[in-house]
């Protein structure tokens, strides 16, 4: 059953209340959670850093705002600490970036099939496909250096396979560019898909530029280094999403609804009942946050708020396997590429994209070495040597 | 052969800085705590989290009730099934992780060259080989015991944290050989260990099967052992003399 928003009050912020002991609660457990535990973790910590980045863009350009920023966005922090402190010790870099992955995979493709503008989709599903393929490319990453199998996080609901080659991902700033929405014609479903996308994406590229770093395999900084780089040109892809032309309090109530939405969708599926409890409390308090962004706008834009949100949320967020649908994009949309804003085949690729690319790999192409000749299989590639261990040496990057 | 322990121009001690050292020092003198206690308050801090119930996993059943039967897991003898397949899972993921390490370590030793008192690169060549049929022959013994040898047991995560230190050393393409084999020496140390416990473990639960191969991989490491410290040795020894430097 959903939530009817406008009746549904939730938390006041001056009643969302935190303190240390609270923020620093025990994590998952990496081994017995389900890997859509560690998803909706990833996903809602996304969602929060989201929340923090955009409020303090609005505060850095409206004198008016600030408090109600302020205030609003002390309690996101908060939430966005509570939620990623879930995180588990045991759960290491790699193991998180793979998380990760699954998460651009697993919920770009849920807001894809419940994306109603078909060019919209079709951004959404180029950008699965790359994302897909840097699972992979982590996790032959895993395997080679730390001897590890990729499949203990990804639990078999996401496919282990290459996607749209991350060498062929690299492409000139003009050709990620993408239309945005109309914000008078819009789907409110649309407008959300933009904010979480961009958001799960974002997150994705500030997490590689602090940990690509901590790691000692010198292929692995690359690797880090190059899928960093695409992380970034898909927040630029994505951000695109979204109409410039709506304002700032229109773009902010538009975040609030988000993060109604998102939370309610991790409740609804949650297993593990302390995170569902906690799921539910964010909930009310993003409510809180909705009502209190609301009544600005009521007064400073003399706007109804009702004229840009549905009276009850869209379909929830689905957290489940979505193997088949992005089965079948890889199948038909893999080749694509882009030229300016629009997906074309392969041939008629931007010139500036080409050049680019050939620069930035001409000493070579850190994914592609980590992965030469990687095919997962369960229990890591060692399983298909028998006895002398000397074709293991072949299958170095 | 690089030489890791150079005399250059290392920042991190105070001895470099006399004026400032006794200008924090006063400044320190004259400040005071926010909190007058001692290392009390941190241990009960910790306290309400270590009294807590989690822990980090579980072992899983076995996968079918026919592997119970098939393999009489539950005809163990005086342990406990959940922990024999726990620590075994715990040496084939240190296995695993080992052959890597020793990969890691032979294209350094390739790409440095080989260190006068050893090791060569056949020689961690053959060390690379054994771990990886160890791997396999404790991938081997979880199969005939009914258990999922891909699954990440708690001892194998617990192994996995103990482990990132020795791959980021070995990774390190700054790290001399010298300075891997340190690593290494950790390594062996445990696995030697562990594979002692692992055969007292399995003594214990009835499966004789298993022992004379586990004994055999036992030995095998207690060779590597012996010559990973006779290399840290060596190669330590050789730097005792560095290249001439105007402050020797």
């Amino acid at each position: 059953m959903s939530i009817d928003i406008f009746k549904e009050r939730g938390t006041p912020v001056d009643m969302q209340e935190f303190d240390w002991k609270d923020l620093v609660q025990v994590p998952f457990s990496k081994l017995d959670d389900d890997a859509f535990t560690r998803v909706r973790v990833i996903l809602m910590n996304g969602v929060e850093q989201e929340a923090n980045r955009f409020s303090h863009a609005c505060a850095r350009m409206s004198d008016e705002l600030r408090l109600p920023l302020a205030r609003i966005r002390r309690a996101e922090h908060h939430q966005q600490t509570l939620v990623n402190w879930l995180n588990p010790p045991d759960q290491s870099p790699l193991e998180t970036t793979l998380g990760y992955e699954q998460v651009a995979i697993e919920v770009t493709a849920v807001l894809a099939q419940h994306e109603p503008d078909p060019y919209l989709k079709q951004v959404l599903d180029f950008g699965l496909l790359e994302d897909f393929d840097h699972l992979y490319r982590f996790a032959a990453l895993m395997d080679r250096v730390e001897g590890q199998d990729a499949n203990n996080m990804i639990q078999c609901y996401t496919d282990i396979l290459p996607g749209r080659p991350t060498v062929v991902e690299h492409r000139h700033p003009a050709d990620d560019l993408r239309d945005h929405y109309d914000r008078t014609t819009a789907a409110p479903i649309s407008k959300i898909n933009a904010i979480i996308i961009v958001a799960a994406e974002n997150q994705v590229r500030d997490y590689y530029m602090n940990i690509g770093p901590i790691f000692s395999d010198p292929v692995a900084r690359q690797l880090y280094a190059e899928i960093a780089s695409i992380e970034e040109q898909h927040t630029t892809q994505y951000e695109c999403m979204q109409d410039p032309n709506e304002t700032m309090l229109e773009k902010w109530l538009l975040h609030e609804l988000s993060e109604v939405y998102a939370y309610y969708s991790c409740a609804r599926q949650e297993q593990n009942p302390r995170l569902r409890a906690l799921w539910e409390r964010f909930v009310d308090y993003e409510l809180g946050h909705f009502h209190e962004v609301a009544e600005l706008m009521k007064r400073i834009e003399n706007r109804d708020p009702a004229e840009l949100v549905p009276e009850s949320l869209p379909t929830p967020i689905d957290f489940s396997s979505q193997r088949k649908y992005v089965r079948q994009v890889l199948a038909t949309q893999v080749d694509l590429r882009t030229n300016g804003t629009q997906f074309v085949p392969p041939e008629q690729e931007s010139q500036l994209s080409l050049a680019y690319r050939e620069r930035m790999n001409r000493a070579g192409s850190p994914s592609e070495r980590v992965a030469a000749g990687y095919r997962w299989m369960p229990g890591t590639e060692l399983n298909k040597y028998t006895g002398d261990g000397a074709a293991v040496q072949e299958a170095r990057p | 052969m690089k030489n890791d322990a150079t005399i250059g121009k290392n920042r991190t001690g105070i001895e470099l800085s006399p004026l400032d050292k006794r200008s924090m020092l006063e400044h320190t003198e004259l400040t005071h705590p926010s909190t007058e206690t001692n290392g009390a308050v941190l241990a009960a801090a910790r306290a309400e989290y270590y009294t807590m119930p989690d822990v980090i996993g579980s072992v899983p059943p076995p996968a079918s009730a026919k592997g119970i039967a098939k393999t009489g897991l539950e005809a163990l003898k005086g342990v406990n099934a959940a922990v024999l397949i726990d620590k075994l899972g715990e040496r084939l993921a240190f296995e695993r992780t080992g052959s890597r390490l020793y990969e890691a370590l032979i294209e350094k030793c390739a790409a440095e060259g080989e260190l006068p008192g050893g090791p060569t690169v056949p020689d961690l060549q053959e060390i690379h080989a054994e771990e990886v049929r160890h791997f396999e022959l404790v991938r081997d013994a979880l199969n005939s015991l009914g258990a999922d040898p891909t699954t990440m047991t708690p001892s194998a995560d617990n192994a996995a944290v103990q482990s990132m230190g020795l791959v980021k050393v070995i990774t390190d393409a700054r790290t001399t050989v010298k300075q891997s084999l340190e690593a290494i020496l950790t390594a062996e140390l445990v696995d030697n260990d562990s594979w002692a416990l692992l055969i007292e473990l399995t003594r214990t639960a009835g499966r004789d099967e298993l022992l004379p191969r586990f004994e055999e991989a036992r030995a095998r490491e207690l060779e590597h052992l012996a010559n990973v410290r006779r290399w840290v040795r060596s190669a330590t020894m050789a730097l005792e003399k560095p290249a001439s430097h105007p402050m020797v």
